[in-house]
């Protein structure tokens, strides 16, 4: 007898279980509807309005769900600028026996980057390797390392390599540690030791790390291969700025560069093979994108001995 | 002598200083004013950035780390006097332990405050927990420094415990606090299933904190190591770190052991046996310590490739020469030979020979920290005189002040609320030393 109940009571159960199932998912799925149908309703005004699509197609869409996509967020800002520019290897050369320490270079990204006057991204060094040895002028940007020392040491993610070479920072994420200012052999980092020039005049801006503007209080700003530029298919702040076409700007996939002064664009491998191009301390191993072609040839003076900063050796 | 009235006279002579004194409150009113002056200080640098202190581009690590690093050399001593030498069954140390242990509670906890005075923008210290990158040397050091307090702060504990319940049940102290003694001794009743429990604790605590002792101070140098500077790119900086911990740390115990023995009244417990030993033990490793100096300077000196020679001219005979050659010297040698002496090794002059080491190991830290990138591989140029060479600020000063009062408040608060002697190990000792 119970054996035999034992089935009947089960099916029941199961057929009340089934109803209840059924009409679990039934007010469930009203409910989602109905929230979908209020977040479509509700910003609805009846007002049409007539759009021009990416591929010029004209078309009608409801006045209410019209973003203007101008502005991008912080976020989509901070993503861009995390990913970079797809299918790119970007790389500088530089041609020491152009330099005549113009420094135009260096007023170029200091106007761009809000930067004080002795906060530099790139700064130009009066070098002189041994005593016999000729001085010359030597412009210094971050070298963007493919082995970046100041990136393997940072704490928390915000100095990074992007996978088309450059290194940027965030300082929304900065904690000011300045373990990456020690770690690097170049000294090619700098900190927003007081309140930064444009404080007052920055305030409200949403931060464009491509830019590193606004600067921040109490965080690294640094070289940034001018990568909102890049961005718009432009050459950097600096390569443009200089008047004696010391800078090539360009993609090493494509291995062609472009110099900033005479707008030419050239072979890269063809230009570091005829002219001996070397990057710095190749010894440390940091594999630096910026190549250096030797000061040969110069044919405009140097200052004389005393007006040297400070030699080298 | 009647056991029972020894352990009594010992209780009391051990808990004759804990309690509100007047001259607790004294001193504590000077400390806390003082610490209040230097909080001032670092309101400023809240407010104005780290711009006002004497750090800029080039030299940006200075005064703080150098206090940092010196910090958590100086906690290391707790490991190597309880755990090295205790477990190696060294019994001496049983009335200095927890001195010890005190030491290196207050360096170690405050060394993680240090840090935080350091950065530019503290308020986002929760980043390194949300975005913290295993990569990076600086998380492995708030990892081992974390673990460091904790386990230094249970081998405080643990073994305290006996001798809060003896506190809670002393008459003339004030009932608030003979409740909270009484709820931090954990209904101790002093059962040989307690002993053992207890017991066992503090072994595996004791065999646990070698490991992240040394762990602390390696990974300490590696934030320097790690990097490819001149000066720092050297592969003996771990072992050379830590035995120069010892050295600071040993100091610090003795001077603090000279003040609780004439301060407290402790002569009978820290006696001139005591003085001797530790005077022999900061002979053994300021030896080493010597060892690991000669390795250092030496072996570059000797080769004098093109960027250390810049960075070794400077502190032997630049710059820093002055300051080198005193910390080694006064820290180091002459402390050696005088303590080999053993009409040397007493308290007053083992006092004073230990405040030299002391500073002189803080003056190598910054030796460490500043010579280093004041002559990175690039030149230091068109940028103002104070970008190149190093001076702190008074700013800074007192901000690096506030740490070290805040240790000496905390050291003061333990050894006036907790004996400074362990009470119940001492009965103990004396009893098995009387069978």
């Amino acid at each position: 007898m119970e054996d035999k109940e034992k089935p009947k009571t089960s099916r029941r159960k199961f057929l009340e279980n089934l109803g209840l199932l059924g009409t679990g998912a039934l007010a469930a799925s009203a409910a989602v509807y109905s929230g979908y149908h209020y977040e479509h309703s509700k910003n609805k005004t009846g007002r049409k309005i007539k759009v021009l699509t990416a591929d010029n197609q004209l078309a009608e869409v409801d006045a209410g769900s019209l973003t203007i996509s101008g502005k991008p967020t912080l976020t989509a800002l901070q993503m861009r600028g995390r990913e970079g520019i797809k299918h790119r290897r970007w790389v500088m050369i530089i041609d020491l026996s152009k330099c005549r320490n113009a420094r135009k270079c260096i007023a170029a990204c200091q106007e761009a980057h809000h930067l004080r006057p002795e906060q530099y991204h790139i700064n130009t060094l009066q070098m002189q390797e041994s005593e016999k040895t000729a001085p010359f002028f030597m412009p210094k940007p971050c070298q963007h390392c493919d082995n970046p020392p100041c990136v393997s040491v940072c704490p928390v993610d915000a100095t990074f390599k992007r996978p088309d070479g450059p290194v940027l920072i965030d300082n929304e994420r900065c904690i000011g540690c300045r373990f990456c200012i020690a770690a690097c052999p170049y000294s090619a980092r700098s900190f927003n030791w007081i309140e930064p020039k444009f404080a007052n005049q920055d305030k409200g801006k949403t931060y464009d790390v491509e830019l590193n503007v606004p600067q921040k209080k109490g965080t690294i700003t640094k070289c940034l291969f001018s990568s909102d530029r890049i961005r718009e298919g432009k050459l950097p702040y600096c390569v443009s700025a200089c008047p004696n076409g010391v800078y090539y700007f360009g993609d090493e996939n494509e291995d062609a560069v472009t110099n900033g002064t005479t707008k030419e664009t050239v072979r890269l491998s063809k230009l570091l093979r005829d002219n001996g191009g070397y990057r710095l301390m190749e010894e440390l191993g940091t594999k630096p994108r910026v190549y250096y072609l030797p000061p040969k040839n110069r044919l405009f003076p140097f200052p004389e001995e005393g007006n040297i900063i400070e030699k080298e050796g | 002598m009647e056991p029972i009235n020894l352990s009594e006279k010992i209780t009391t002579d051990i808990l004759r200083p804990v309690g509100i004194t007047k001259s607790f409150k004294i001193w504590m009113t000077a400390l806390l004013v003082a610490f209040g002056i230097c909080i001032y200080a670092y309101t400023l640098q809240l407010r104005n950035g780290l711009g006002v202190t004497g750090l800029r581009d080039y030299i940006s690590w200075g005064m703080y780390i150098a206090n940092f690093v010196f910090f958590v050399a100086s906690s290391l001593i707790g490991m190597l006097i309880s755990a090295v030498l205790g477990l190696s069954g060294a019994k001496w140390i049983t009335p200095i332990a927890r001195i010890a242990e005190i030491i290196a509670l207050a360096f170690a906890s405050v060394a993680g405050l240090v840090i935080i005075s350091d950065m530019g923008r503290p308020e986002r210290l929760p980043n390194v927990f949300i975005y913290g990158r295993i990569q990076s040397p600086i998380l492995w050091d708030v990892t081992v420094v974390t673990t460091y307090v904790v386990i230094s702060a249970l081998l405080l504990y643990l073994p305290l415990i006996p001798d809060l319940a003896i506190c809670s049940r002393r008459m003339d102290t004030p009932p608030w606090l003979r409740k909270i003694y009484r709820l931090m001794s954990l209904g101790w009743s002093g059962t040989p299933e307690q002993t053992a429990m207890i017991q066992k604790c503090t072994r595996i605590l004791l065999i646990l904190i070698v490991p992240v002792a040394l762990a602390i101070h390696t990974v300490t140098s590696w934030l320097f190591a790690a990097t490819p500077r001149a000066g720092w790119n050297s592969s003996v900086f771990g072992p050379y770190f830590v035995s120069g911990a010892f050295v600071a740390g040993a100091a610090a115990v003795i001077i603090a052991m000279y003040f609780f023995r004439r301060n407290y009244k402790l002569h009978d417990y820290i006696t001139d046996s005591h003085f001797d030993k530790m005077g022999k033990l900061l002979v053994l490793v300021s030896l080493v310590y010597l060892y690991f100096n000669i390795n250092e300077f030496l072996v570059p000196g000797y080769k004098l490739e093109k960027a250390e020679a810049k960075y070794l001219h400077e502190i032997f005979a630049g710059r820093y020469a002055v300051l080198f050659w005193s910390a080694q010297l006064l820290g180091v040698i002459i402390p050696i030979i005088l303590l080999l002496i053993k009409s040397v090794r007493k308290p007053l002059p083992m006092m004073i020979i230990a405040a030299f080491v002391l500073a002189a190991s803080w003056i190598k830290r910054l030796l460490i920290v500043v010579p280093t990138q004041e002559h990175p591989f690039l030149p230091i140029q068109y940028v103002p005189q104070n970008f190149k060479f190093y001076t702190p600020t008074l700013t800074e000063t007192l901000i690096t002040l506030a740490s070290i009062i805040l240790v000496l408040i905390i050291v003061t608060i333990l050894s006036k609320f907790f004996p400074v002697i362990p009470i119940e190990e001492t009965i103990n000792e004396l009893k098995h030393g009387d069978k």
